[in-house]
């Protein structure tokens, strides 16, 4: 029996019978090329940070970009398994992540993040990846729970993902068999800090450059 | 119609000693007399409620096909199994007699292969439709590579 490295891998997507979403893929990479804003702001930003002391303004910018995105993560509501309850619980009036501005939205073409709440198997990992396509730029992942950080109990099963990072890249994972809600906001707060550094605006790592 | 009369009816019309099996009566055919002794079950002994369907797969020996229906009046419970022998996946498909042996045996063929003839509708149930192998089988290695995202 083979058992496979707990290296994160994102293996090239080989749809066999998701034509639409081989056409998707293909669109979004040719977007991500082409997309004559980005590079244009991409380059006046480059501009700025050469001239003499210009990293003050890209810096301060930067910071005050990050305030807004950190202050507005807005979560898609996507629950696969029983940690989708207590992501429910965390989203409630009891530990009320709107405090942290945090709005759970029922459309992915909104939202900032996906908590992949639960065991993706992979007849489901394709739905998944599409729901995270369709989110724009940027846009984070939170792990949720030991199913989805590396396929938990159902590791050995013949039909679970092990871990999600095989599917999208994640940025923060949080253990737990389900995480309590106090587990996963630490996770999101820990995930405000990580937005709060945002360096790069606009395009996130790519299925090619992880490889 | 007890428990005594069922195994006195199977034994004469099937040849077979009906075994106690916990509550049940448990019945081994051979594979031929597969959907037979499902028309035999559902009109003469009145087992209506078909309630489950599956396989064992018994390595070398090859898979062994299970079912279980029950008369819900009389109390009476049949367990009939039949062995297909090494090598060998078709099975009588028992549709015809009962409406619910549909999705079991989709179920039964996703997981075990067996390939039930005269099925309705022989498709996966559970798994997605391009999937390789039947997970269930003792021979299916858990960890091979599948694409995508193994």
């Amino acid at each position: 029996m083979e058992v496979k490295p707990p290296v994160p891998q994102v293996p090239p997507a080989v749809w066999s019978e998701f034509k639409d979403l081989q056409e998707w893929e293909k669109h979004h990479q040719e977007r991500g090329t082409d997309d004559k804003t980005s590079n244009t702001l991409a380059s006046i930003a480059d501009a700025i940070h050469h001239m003499p002391g210009g990293w003050v303004v890209t810096t301060s910018t930067d910071k005050i970009f990050n305030w807004a995105r950190q202050s507005s993560i807005w979560p898609v509501t996507f629950g696969l398994a029983c940690c989708a309850i207590e992501m429910m619980a965390t989203f409630a009036s009891r530990f009320d992540v709107e405090r942290f501005g945090m709005v759970p939205w029922a459309s992915p073409r909104h939202s900032d993040l996906m908590i992949v709440s639960g065991t993706v198997t992979i007849k489901m990992a394709p739905m998944l990846k599409r729901i995270y396509d369709q989110m724009p730029d940027p846009k984070w992942v939170v792990s949720m729970g030991s199913c989805a950080n590396s396929g938990g109990p159902f590791r050995h099963g013949y039909h679970v993902v092990k871990g999600v990072d095989r599917v999208v890249p994640v940025d923060v994972y949080v253990p737990g068999c389900p995480p309590t809600p106090d587990s996963l906001m630490y996770g999101l707060l820990k995930l405000k800090e990580q937005v709060a550094e945002f360096q790069k605006t606009g395009q996130r790592s790519t299925t090619a450059d992880r490889e | 119609m007890t428990s005594a009369d069922a195994s006195a009816r199977i034994r004469e019309r099937f040849g077979v000693e009906p075994t106690a099996e916990g509550g049940a009566l448990g019945v081994a055919l051979p594979r031929e007399r597969w959907l037979t002794f499902g028309r035999f079950a559902s009109d003469e002994l009145g087992c209506r409620y078909f309630n489950w369907l599956s396989a064992i797969d018994w390595k070398d020996q090859g898979l062994e096909v299970l079912c279980r229906v029950e008369n819900l009046d009389a109390g009476l419970v049949v367990t009939a199994r039949t062995k297909l022998g090494a090598g060998e996946t078709r099975c009588a498909s028992l549709v015809p007699v009962w409406r619910g042996a549909d999705w079991m045996e989709r179920e039964c063929y996703d997981m075990f292969g067996v390939v039930f003839e005269g099925h309705p509708d022989p498709r996966r149930i559970l798994l997605a439709e391009d999937w390789e192998g039947h997970p269930l089988r003792k021979n299916y290695a858990v960890d091979t590579p599948l694409a995508p995202y193994r």
